[in-house]
């Protein structure tokens, strides 16, 4: 894989969740009942992040949850990308929260699916929203993003790296090709 | 039919012989042997590189028939001893019926005489039915062909049976071979009592099982003055035990199985024990005991024995042909000129793997099975003709 | 938690094979599942779908029960087979009930039996995953590892703890099976037994040995209690219940000598008052309904681990890589 394209740098990453996180507080006229759940292991990270800045800008801090979507899968994948299976921790009541589902990349929208099934299985929420730091199309099932922080158009042939300060020690989207 | 095997090593420890030479078989007999013949023959053999060797004796065969002939029989248990290079056997008694009398002893020997490809050496039961209570009529038994008297399968337990027996035995001028097994020591075991049967968690049989039953057979044999030889022989108590009686003036011999080695026998004997799939591949503890040996126990003397340095051709020889030959009071074994010839062609080089397809024998219990070994009979010859030659 | 190993085997036979990375997986999957299991929700769809079948030629409740609401708890179908009611009983070999049962197009079979190394001649013929849960006295590896599971969350860790195991030591696959899995971790494990319950050899295991219970409770952290069975007939001196209880029973005068926290283990059904007292079992020391929830856990984590290893690789993810 080599990289072939820079598309969001550190400040533009902080910039990009900066105005997510506003979109979240105006469309929902507020952080009544908002909590934030992301998907392990990036949208965990990001998760938290929203949820520090929504605190800075509207006064409180939503609670955060995370979420593994390994058990949740429609496929028990092969031994090659077997993933191993985390910890989701919820440590709040679902019932009738707004729920701002958080993940780095959408895609096919199948990891999306998976943890739509597992939040519901958790509660009953009075909606769940979803946030994306980069939507790179070529959906599989009718899923759309209600915050996007970029979108960038790719090939099958490419894949986005989000890359976290928490994880990689840097924050910056990379678009990647295959060798 | 003369056959002319051309320079290979030849091993005859019996004649004191370990060199290369030619061998002319003419007429059923070794005719000549010596470093250059040049003779004509009407088959020439190109030994070179190979070891030539006097057909092996196997005293210690299981060939099923009559009674479970869906695990081997007279015909195909022979063809697998000639492919194995082993020329004579011995075969046991447990039957079904079991060999406890002249009538039985005769079907057999007829079965023998119509199927047979390698010599077959019959040994009758020790016991009426195998049951352990009544001796055989040993004498009648001797005149109707049997050369040896066997429990094999399982040890009579009364002592005073086992007694008559030997007294009956010696009487009748039999060799008697021992299958040395206390069952009421060894149980429901079906492993050896030991870290392995911890580890695997098997009813395990202790050692004292064989020990306490060779040292009882030993006592007896001293008691009444007869000959036994003990069969396969498994562990070093037993050894010691032999030896010393040995070391008394008494006459003990005893063999082992390639698959349990060890090094003070007089005899290997491959315990030729074939068994059906059914048998073999069920839950361990219903198994039956034992596995086929005809095909590889030369192969595995050369790999386990010569090839590490253990022992080298001469003694594996001697233990293969000239001692059983003398157990048995077997006249052949060697390759003086003169003598029937029985001999076996071996590449000691060749290396093969042991495959369930590539078996003569009916059935493929081979505790080898997988294995690569070393050293394969490329000609078997049976009275001086060729009866085997691999392709 | 970062375990990078991956688990590739289709079948669970035993912990001796298994290497240390394969053990933490096992333990860590386990304790995503108690997460799972604390849920109202108690269920994943992970293996829905698949079909798993407990196949117990020994009478089993708990085991089976078990491996059971774990099944049911990842959303396979479970089908159970007692033996004493089925062709097995016409005769059918093992190896042919279990074709039969793999023709019915299962994924899974979980197998009790009463012969050492049973379940691995299954899985030899078998192309469904087989999950051992106890071949005559060689192994019961869940059992062992939900020993272990409760262990970990116990103790903080396995590496250096002091372990003892009390009871009929020859003849239990669970103490065979917690001595290859706690030295593969790096715990110290004590057997303690009547000198003719000591199999031959043992030590080799990495063991030590003693026939004191007051030599396996001196400093232990933790002692795994065995059950005395006294319904096997193998012909050998078993000692009589009393005087067991007298000279190797786990009693409150005994712990009072032993560690404070010593967890006291016990794989069930109890016998009390043979091989512990009744105020043992109940008391503060004992661990052994944490046993049985973790069991769950970790059986979950088995399950899950097995089918996936068992999973023909699919080529739409051969095309496009990681999925989003």
């Amino acid at each position: 894989m080599k990289e072939k394209a820079k598309i969001l740098d550190s400040e533009a990453v902080g910039r990009t969740l900066k105005r997510i996180a506003h979109e979240i507080i105006e469309h929902n006229k507020g952080t009544k009942d908002l909590v934030i759940v992301g998907v392990r292991t990036r949208g965990a990270y990001l998760a938290e992040r929203l949820a520090g800045l929504i605190g800075e800008i509207g006064g409180t801090t939503p609670p955060v949850g995370i979420l593994d979507i390994t058990l949740y899968r429609d496929d028990l994948s092969s031994i090659a990308q077997q993933p191993v299976v985390h910890k989701t921790e919820i440590d709040f009541d679902i019932e009738d929260k707004r729920v701002i589902l958080v993940d780095d990349v959408l895609y096919t929208g199948r990891t999306v699916r998976a943890a739509l099934d597992e939040i519901i299985d958790f509660g009953r929420p009075q909606f769940i929203q979803l946030a994306v730091l980069v939507d790179r199309g070529h959906r599989e099932l009718p899923i759309r993003a209600d915050y996007v922080g970029k979108n960038i158009p790719t090939s099958t042939k490419e894949t986005v790296e989000v890359r976290l300060a928490e994880s990689e020690g840097v924050d910056e989207v990379v678009v990647l090709e295959k060798a | 039919m003369k056959i002319l095997i051309r320079q290979g090593r030849v091993v005859d420890p019996a004649n004191g012989i370990d060199e290369v030479r030619d061998v002319l078989v003419d007429n059923g007999v070794v005719a000549d042997s010596g470093r250059q013949i040049t003779k004509d023959a009407d088959t020439v053999i190109d030994a070179a590189g190979k070891i030539v060797i006097p057909g092996i004796i196997d005293m210690h065969v299981h060939l099923r028939e009559p009674g479970r002939e869906d695990k081997e029989t007279v015909a195909t248990g022979t063809r697998a001893a000639l492919a194995g290079g082993v020329t004579t056997v011995l075969a046991m008694p447990n039957t079904d019926p079991a060999m406890d009398g002249v009538e039985n002893v005769r079907r057999l020997s007829d079965i023998v005489g119509k199927t047979a490809v390698a010599r077959v050496l019959v040994s009758g039961a020790m016991t009426l039915g195998r049951a352990g209570r009544e001796p055989v009529a040993a004498k009648d038994l001797k005149r109707a062909g049997v050369v040896a008297l066997t429990d094999d399968g399982s040890s009579v337990d009364d002592p005073e049976v086992m007694k008559a027996v030997l007294q009956a035995a010696k009487e009748a001028k039999l060799l008697v071979i021992c299958h040395c097994e206390d069952r009421g020591i060894s149980g429901r075991g079906v492993v050896n009592l030991g870290y392995m049967s911890t580890r695997l968690g098997l009813q395990g049989i202790p050692r004292q099982a064989e020990v306490k039953r060779v040292e009882r057979d030993i006592e007896l044999a001293g008691m009444t003055g007869c000959p036994i030889h003990i069969a396969h022989v498994s562990c070093r108590e037993s050894v010691d035990l032999i030896w010393r009686a040995k070391e008394k003036g008494m006459r003990i011999t005893a063999e082992t199985a390639p698959h349990y080695f060890s090094l003070t026998e007089e005899a290997l004997a491959s315990d030729h024990a074939p068994h059906t799939e059914n048998e073999k591949e069920i839950e361990f503890d219903r198994a039956e005991f034992g596995v086929v040996g005809l095909e590889t126990e030369l192969a595995v003397a050369i790999t386990e024995l010569i090839e590490k340095h253990v022992l080298g051709w001469p003694q594996v020889v001697e233990r293969l042909c000239v001692g059983p030959a003398r157990v048995l009071g077997y006249g052949r074994g060697h390759l003086k000129a003169g003598a029937p010839a029985d001999i076996a062609v071996v590449d000691p080089a060749a290396a093969w793997e042991v495959t369930k397809n590539g078996f003569v024998s009916k059935s493929r219990n081979s505790a080898f099975l997988g294995r690569t070994l070393k050293g394969r009979v490329t000609h078997t010859i049976l009275d001086g003709e060729v009866v085997f030659a691999r392709q | 938690m970062k375990t990078k190993s991956v688990w590739t085997r289709k079948d669970l036979l035993g912990l001796e094979p298994l290497t240390r990375e394969e053990l933490e997986l096992l333990l860590a999957t386990a304790e995503s599942f108690k997460e799972v299991i604390g849920r109202t929700v108690k269920k994943v769809p992970a293996l829905r779908g698949k079909t798993i079948v407990n196949l117990f030629y020994e009478p089993s409740t708990r085991t089976r029960v078990s491996f059971e609401i774990a099944a049911k708890r990842l959303s396979a179908d479970v089908i159970n087979i007692a033996t004493e009611s089925s062709s097995v009983r016409k005769g059918e070999t093992l190896i042919d009930t279990g074709r039969n049962i793999e023709a019915l197009k299962v994924d899974l079979i979980v197998v009790r039996h009463n012969c050492s190394g049973a379940a691995a001649m299954l899985a030899r013929h078998l192309r469904a995953s087989v999950i051992n849960a106890g071949d005559g006295w060689h192994e019961h590896p869940t059992q062992a590892l939900l020993d272990m599971f409760t262990l970990k969350e116990k103790l903080g860790r396995l590496e250096g703890i002091r372990v003892s195991i009390v009871g009929d030591i020859a003849h239990s696959r669970v103490a065979r099976s917690n001595i290859w899995g706690l030295t593969k971790m790096g715990a110290h494990v004590t057997v303690c037994a009547p000198p003719l319950l000591v199999p031959p050899g043992i030590e080799r295991m990495g063991v030590h040995v003693t026939s004191s219970i007051e030599e396996a409770l001196d400093g232990a952290d933790a002692i795994n209690v065995l059950r005395m069975q006294f319904e096997r007939d193998t012909g050998e001196a078993f000692p009589k219940q009393l005087e067991y209880f007298k000279t190797y029973g786990i009693t409150v005068e005994r712990l009072k000598k032993a560690k404070e926290n010593l967890l006291v283990m016990h794989p069930g059904p109890i016998n009390r008052g043979i091989e512990m007292a009744s105020d043992v079992a109940d008391g503060v020391n004992s661990v052994i309904l944490e046993q049985v929830t973790n069991g769950i856990a970790v059986r979950m984590a088995v399950l899950f681990l097995v089918a996936q290893a068992n999973e023909p690789e699919k080529k739409s993810e051969k095309k496009n890589g990681t999925k989003r």
